[in-house]
């Protein structure tokens, strides 16, 4: 397992560096010229942007611009942005919100699908069950922005219970809504896939076995079926998590979070290389670390899997 | 200045001032306002500036607010805009061209160091030189000895246009006669920098050292998340801070912000975003403003276009305007908040008129239009199948829903084809723009940097200027400009000025749509919020309630 383990970090390697030249690409050959944006449409001396383009290596053709951009990354210089900030600070002050709002999001849809969804799939054909599956199925039906700006009205400007906005510091018990809604779409999916899978594993073998050794329906429940119904689940959790941790630019918007997923977005829009290259050349390694430990989980919930 | 990309520049905003109803029984900031509470903190929205907070390297609404309340320079613009003396104690010109200025003594920044004559002429060859790269370095062009030190690799560091006289007076020469340059030295580009800044002038844009009503608090700008403003003590001027401070939150959109507004989350909000346009009267019945300020949005029609070049071009581009019903697209996308454009500026400017010889151009008739087209057809017909294309970035909210519909009547009213030709961001289509690679009309506008006719004119139609998008030229056009701006007096240069228009009229290098107008609201945690002629809300006269 650790040979596995040690694999998989040796091939984060390739992947990082894959993923930025392929995102530098992408930036480069995105339409558009960001220095003239910075102008806004009203003059701009030709001094000035020929300084500025140097300043940027955007003279450069690609090569040399990816090839600067490494040589700096070697040396753990990320770059600045157009503002004169260091990259790298910006993402750490994004990324710890963005973090938080991730972990939040994924305690809620795990707690409470695998929750609804073990009783649902319990109970399968009864009212709670046919309840949840329509429920779930209008959640991930309706857009995650019509979720957003619905909750937000509601909640936070009609009825007052939450600050309609996350505030600078995005502390916990404002990040609650946003969490919400970022969760909502993959509770659905995790109340479906627990409630398949424990109701296919309900008729196994095994649980007939358990039962008939008259174990406690408790004990069947949680340690026979919902153990072995939790694979599925636990890639999908894994998966997700991944997805999180790369912020959520559209919750993040309509809220107004400080994180990962609005830098993202208007580093984009402004052609920032620099930002939109260091934070996907971080979400690459969130993934590839999400997949490892949902990997490693399969182990621990299934014996029977052995990593060589 | 501009507005952010994303958001004002795209022109969401709108309304006549004119229509008192905005207006009626809301507007009276001023006397109401001096009983209310003068500790109350207020918060603001604003979005991330783009640059480092350095007074030549501010060109955008988001740096711009925090810079006017960091700052200020030898004037100041009112709420009409008209200018006021802040540190300049007089400003003499006989000729318009050699100007004497000299500044109240005794003044500093905040951290205690004087202001003199020098600390101008120190920042402005600062803002200038090619060196330091600064966005706003073209605001110095009027200045002699501008030339040498903006030069590609120059090693200039000084104007030749700019003394010293003594520690309360300077002098400025300029390169031509210009009647306006007053009116600029309110602007961003001109505002004093401490002997500090010019150390590291990077360090200093994070934590800079000001002079206006306000400073930075400790730690106050926390990126991305808000900009913290406390009350500057040293400051003595006209626009002295009425309450405890200002905190600038700031949103990626406007969206956001009015919620919070909404749940009186937030004090001040200067727009209204497109998805409020419809409520927000009656979502905030006495807490609203809705009036114009300096800024239109037109549709240029570039002259390399063969189709609209001499006499058929001219009579095309009249043909398009008048096939435009504004008011329909006023009415039926911006939920009446709009005014439509008669001239080439705005009506918050002095000098300006609704009655200009020839902007019956600039009004609907659809069966003039139609005759106009056929005539330009007579002399070199309209390609069959050819699309009348509108270039437009759609990243910003409201974009997309008047170009198509704009299109949309063009098609309709002259029988042409006529469609959106949509961009994803600004950038690119700044870079069609920049590359003359534009195809038929593009969205464009214009928001002032200063209150003054000129600025609507100048930069944009003058003869390889750096705004003419279009490649606008006519000497007899820049003959007038030139003429307005030796003018002696700003009542005689308005009168040259709107003489240059009419020749625009004629020419329509840009078809004028609409005036923009700001909504903006308040919460009920503040007295009634005063708004400039550039859309800016007064931050300093806000009081608690």
């Amino acid at each position: 397992m650790v040979m596995f383990t040690f694999r998989r970090f040796l091939q984060l390697i390739p992947v990082f560096f894959g993923a930025t030249l392929l995102v530098y690409f992408l930036v480069f050959a995105t339409p558009g010229d960001p220095i003239a944006a910075l102008s806004g449409g009203k003059p701009m001396a030709p001094a000035v942007e020929a300084a500025l383009r140097a300043q940027y290596n955007l003279d450069q053709p690609f090569w040399v611009q990816y090839g600067l951009y490494l040589k700096n990354l070697v040396t753990l210089n990320l770059g600045q942005t157009f503002s004169g900030q260091e990259v790298s600070a910006v993402i750490g002050r994004a990324y710890p919100v963005t973090a938080r709002l991730a972990v939040m999001a994924l305690a809620f849809e795990a707690i409470f699908g695998v929750f609804f969804g073990v009783i649902a799939g319990l109970r399968k054909g009864k009212l709670f069950d046919s309840t949840v599956l329509v429920a779930s199925l209008v959640v991930i039906a309706v857009p995650t922005f019509v979720l957003g700006f619905v909750l937000q009205l509601v909640i936070g400007v009609q009825l007052g219970w939450a600050k309609p906005t996350v505030s600078g510091t995005a502390p916990w018990n404002q990040l609650i809504l946003p969490a919400l809604v970022l969760g909502l779409v993959s509770l659905a999916y995790v109340i479906r896939l627990t409630r398949a899978s424990i109701s296919e594993n309900m008729n196994a073998d095994y649980v007939r076995t358990a039962t008939a050794k008259g174990l406690s329906r408790r004990r069947v429940v949680v340690v026979h079926i919902l153990r072995n119904s939790l694979i599925p689940v636990v890639t999908f959790l894994g998966a997700d998590l991944g997805g999180l941790m790369g912020g959520a630019i559209v919750t993040e918007g309509i809220f107004n979070v400080p994180g990962i997923g609005n830098l993202l977005y208007k580093a984009i829009l402004n052609g920032e290389t620099p930002t939109v290259v260091a934070v996907v050349g971080m979400l690459v390694i969130v993934f590839v670390l999400a997949n490892l430990v949902v990997d490693l989980l399969y182990a621990w919930l299934d014996p029977r899997i052995r990593y060589v | 200045m501009r507005y952010s990309r994303t958001s004002k520049a795209l022109g969401l905003a709108a309304v006549l001032a004119m229509s008192i109803t905005a207006c009626g029984g809301t507007s009276g900031g001023g006397d109401t306002a001096a009983s209310g509470d003068t500790t109350k903190v207020i918060t603001a929205n604003n979005t991330e500036p783009q640059n480092g907070l350095l007074p030549a390297n501010t060109n955008e609404v988001g740096g711009g607010k925090v810079m006017d309340l960091l700052f200020t320079g030898l004037v100041s613009y009112d709420v009409k805009g008209a200018i006021q003396n802040e540190l300049a104690d007089s400003i003499e010109t006989k000729d318009s061209k050699n100007y004497t200025i000299k500044i109240k003594s005794g003044q500093t920044f905040s951290d205690g160091s004087a202001i003199t004559a020098k600390t101008f002429v120190d920042a402005w060859n600062f803002g200038a030189a090619a060196k330091n790269a600064q966005l706003n370095s073209y605001f110095f062009e009027s200045i002699k000895g501008y030339d040498a030190v903006s030069a590609k690799d120059s090693t200039v560091e000084t104007m030749e246009g700019l003394k010293v006289v003594d520690d309360t007076t300077f002098t400025v020469e300029l390169a031509q006669p210009e009647s306006d340059f007053p009116l600029r030295l309110g602007y961003t580009a001109f505002y004093p920098l401490p002997e500090s800044a010019y150390k590291d002038p990077k360090a200093f844009g994070q934590d800079p050292v000001g002079n206006g009503p306000y400073k930075l608090a400790a730690n106050g700008w926390q990126h991305n998340v808000s900009i913290q403003l406390v009350p500057n003590e040293k400051y003595s001027g006209p626009r002295k801070a009425k309450n405890g401070g200002v905190t600038f939150k700031l949103y990626n959109s406007p969206d956001a912000a009015y919620t919070d507004i909404q749940s009186d989350n937030l004090d001040v909000l200067d727009q209204v975003p497109p998805s409020g346009l419809q409520n927000f009267k009656t979502d905030f019945k006495d807490r609203f403003v809705n009036q114009p300020y300096a800024g239109n949005a037109t549709m240029v029609i570039p002259s390399y276009l063969p189709e609209f070049s001499g006499e058929a071009g001219m009579l095309r581009r009249q043909a398009i305007s008048m096939s435009i019903d504004r008011q329909q697209i006023i009415d039926k996308i911006f939920y009446g908040n709009k005014k439509p454009a008669v001239d080439f500026t705005s009506p918050v400017l002095d000098g300006y008129s609704d009655s200009l010889k020839g902007n019956d151009a600039l009004k609907f008739d659809a069966a003039k239009a139609k005759d106009l087209w056929a005539q330009a057809d007579k002399i070199s017909p309209w390609p069959a199948d050819k699309v009348f294309t509108i270039t437009s970035n759609i990243d910003g909210a409201g974009n997309k829903e008047y170009i198509t519909a704009m299109a949309n009547q063009i098609a309709t009213n002259l029988g042409i084809k006529a469609e959106l030709n949509p961009v994803a961001t600004f950038k690119e289509m700044r870079n069609l723009v920049g590359k003359k690679a534009l195809t038929g009309g593009s969205r464009a506008g214009w928001q002032a940097d200063y209150p003054s006719l000129y600025n609507f004119l100048g930069p944009l139609y003058a003869t390889g200027a750096g705004s003419n998008d279009g490649s606008y030229t006519n000497p007899a056009f820049d003959a007038k400009l030139k003429e307005g701006l030796a003018a002696t007096s700003v009542e005689a240069g308005n009168k040259l000025f709107n003489e240059a228009q009419e020749i625009l009229l004629k020419d329509l290098p840009v078809i004028p749509l609409w005036y923009q107008a700001v909504q903006g609201v308040w919460s009920n945690n503040v007295n009634p919020v005063q708004f400039g002629w550039n859309g800016v809300p007064l931050y300093y006269e806000i009081t608690g309630k």
